[in-house]
């Protein structure tokens, strides 16, 4: 029994690949909870080759902007269109198969499987093989595995946790285990990444890392988007920042500009009394 | 995996020349064990690979052996070739009813799966349309004939097919567990959030291990149904529903050696303590929390890794 129809794999789309491309769009993207309107008529653009992020203060709405966007919470209004398609009504699963590779606020891995297995996981929506042909193990099944295993090694290398591949994913250190699931999230083939504070836990140095792999990523061609607190984190890497709080914009531009506009400063400080 | 192979190699060779050396009683023993086996290797697939609490797996079981038990008595349909009728129809059982009520989580889902087995068996007890027999059950079910004389009477015979279903199927849930599928039902077990966000369609691959599941443990009712020739509803209560829980847990879940050592246990030990048959509850019990406690990943967890090429 095949699970998936088509088994081509897929290949980063060279569509979007142009710089300055709107690669993701939220229209008026809205979600309540019961009577609390967590994210009212957002919109927020990603653009190709570039590092989008989303700031804003403590409950602003920023990580369910990310779970609608990747199908974890349905939209109550809006749109979410990623390269030119609607999201909208798309499973999780099926959102991570178009495209957008995501990590998680408080990291979750696979921890009782090795981290090569964690990784080689994020090939699971690229490849085809059913019951039948992994247990007859036919040409093809090896064939897709020896490439899921090869993909799954370059992205353990590139984020430099080889050493580990044989290790647990609980028992390796914090930073590593972020790393770690950035590689799963690689290992995707995605068009866009969604990290939801990858720096958030990582002392000085290691954020610095991060910092500059992220870079590093956006050469391969791969736009980011972004959450983070960290605002030195934020101001030395966004190309673009957008700002949240209470669920609606209040501003978005270039890292200078938000620096200095007031309504960002009043969300953050709060108010100046008389 | 090179000890393994050799490990697996002795016990292959052990089980063929056990029935010509022991007697018949031991031999039968030992094709209960294999009945065990191939049910706890079926709800392995469910409760170790995937984490899925299914306490009502009696009723998959129930189900191939009720299959088997009725076309033949009723149709005369041969017993080899309800083998795999039994393991489908288990296998379509699980699909009608696991579709509704695969999204629910942890304790959700095993209060239903007990819910489903025990409706199972008070339906079968109640005799449906005649079909099967109330709390009589059903009787006089045929012997496995494989063409001409041969036919599978003896316990030997009996012996020899468990035990080589059981190998097949080990061979296969091996081969499962080293692939993509075997993979993503681990990480649904991990992590079901991340394991959806990562594009494993959560969904249709907890379906495919009930599927999968049902239709092996149907196929180990269809062999029982044709040993006992005979079968009621008292073979597939709640507490045997239990027991096939015990045998993964005890032995390691998600391991499939795990699983032989945990059917090994619950099907022999009985056997060897048989004047002690009145605290077999009270032995399991004590068994289970001795070993929450000193071995809380059971008796032979499965190892990971060494997949690196280099």
């Amino acid at each position: 029994m095949s699970l998936k129809k088509d088994n081509k794999i897929r290949e980063p789309s060279q569509k979007y690949k142009q710089k300055k491309d709107v690669i993701l769009e939220t229209q008026k993207l809205t979600k309540k909870f019961g009577g609390l309107i967590a994210v009212n008529n957002f919109d927020l653009k990603v653009k190709q080759g570039e590092i989008s992020t989303l700031i804003g203060p403590n409950g602003a709405g920023k990580t369910t902007v990310f779970n609608v966007v990747t199908g974890i919470y349905p939209a109550d209004g809006g749109k979410v269109i990623f390269k030119g398609e609607n999201l909208n009504g798309y499973k999780p699963h099926e959102i991570a198969a178009k495209g957008i590779a995501r990590t998680f606020q408080n990291i979750r891995l696979f921890s009782k499987m090795t981290c090569l297995e964690n990784v080689m996981s994020g090939q699971h929506c690229r490849c085809s093989a059913g019951i039948w042909s992994s247990i007859f193990k036919t040409s093809k099944q090896r064939e897709e595995e020896r490439k899921i295993r090869e993909i799954a090694e370059s992205r353990l290398k590139q984020v430099g946790l080889w050493e580990y591949r044989d290790m647990l994913a609980k028992n390796i250190p914090y930073g590593s285990q972020r790393m770690l699931e950035i590689a799963r999230a690689l290992a995707t083939n995605p068009d866009l990444l969604i990290f939801d504070e990858p720096s958030s836990g990582l002392n000085e140095e290691e954020s610095d890392n991060l910092m500059k792999f992220l870079r590093t990523l956006l050469k391969e061609g791969l736009p980011i988007l972004l959450i983070e607190h960290d605002m030195n984190v934020v101001m030395g890497i966004s190309d673009w920042i957008t700002v949240m709080d209470e669920g609606k914009k209040i501003a978005e531009g270039p890292p200078k500009d938000i620096y200095n506009n007031p309504l960002v400063i009043e969300a953050y400080l709060g108010k100046e009394e008389e | 995996m090179k000890k393994n192979i050799v490990i697996f190699i002795i016990v292959a060779v052990a089980l063929c020349i056990f029935p010509f050396v022991a007697s018949t009683y031991l031999v039968d023993v030992v094709f209960f064990f294999g009945i065990y086996t191939l049910l706890g290797l079926s709800l392995n697939i469910i409760l170790g690979e995937v984490g899925l609490f299914d306490l009502g797996h009696a009723a998959f079981y129930a189900v191939g052996a009720y299959t088997t038990a009725i076309l033949n008595t009723r149709l005369g349909i041969p017993i080899f070739v309800l083998l795999p009728i039994s393991g489908i129809a288990a296998a379509a059982f699980a699909w009608l009813v696991c579709s509704p009520i695969i999204h629910l989580r942890g304790d959700y889902l095993c209060i239903v799966t007990i819910g489903m087995g025990e409706i199972v068996r008070i339906a079968l007890l109640n005799d449906p349309g005649g079909l099967t027999g109330g709390p009589n059950g059903v009787f006089g079910i045929e012997r496995p004939i494989l063409g001409g004389p041969l036919v599978i009477e003896s316990s030997i015979a009996f012996y020899f097919l468990i035990w080589i279903i059981v190998g097949l199927s080990i061979f296969a849930l091996v081969r499962l567990q080293n692939s993509r599928i075997g993979r993503a039902w681990n990480c649904i077990r991990e992590d079901e959030v991340a394991a959806e966000a990562t594009g494993i369609d959560v969904r249709s691959l907890k379906l495919l291990c009930f599927i999968l599941g049902a239709g092996l443990a149907g196929i180990a009712g269809n062999v029982y149904a044709s040993k006992m020739m005979c079968v009621s509803p008292e073979s597939f209560t709640f507490m045997d529903s239990c027991m096939y829980f015990c045998i993964v847990l005890l032995g390691g879940s998600g391991s499939i050696p795990g699983t032989i050592i945990g059917a090994g246990a619950i099907s022999l030990f009985p056997e060897i303590f048989r004047s002690l048959a009145k605290y077999r509850m009270l032995f399991f019990g004590v068994a289970m929390v001795a070993m929450m406690y000193f071995r809380p990943g059971g008796l032979w967890p499965r190892k990971r890794g060494g997949l690196g090429s280099k």
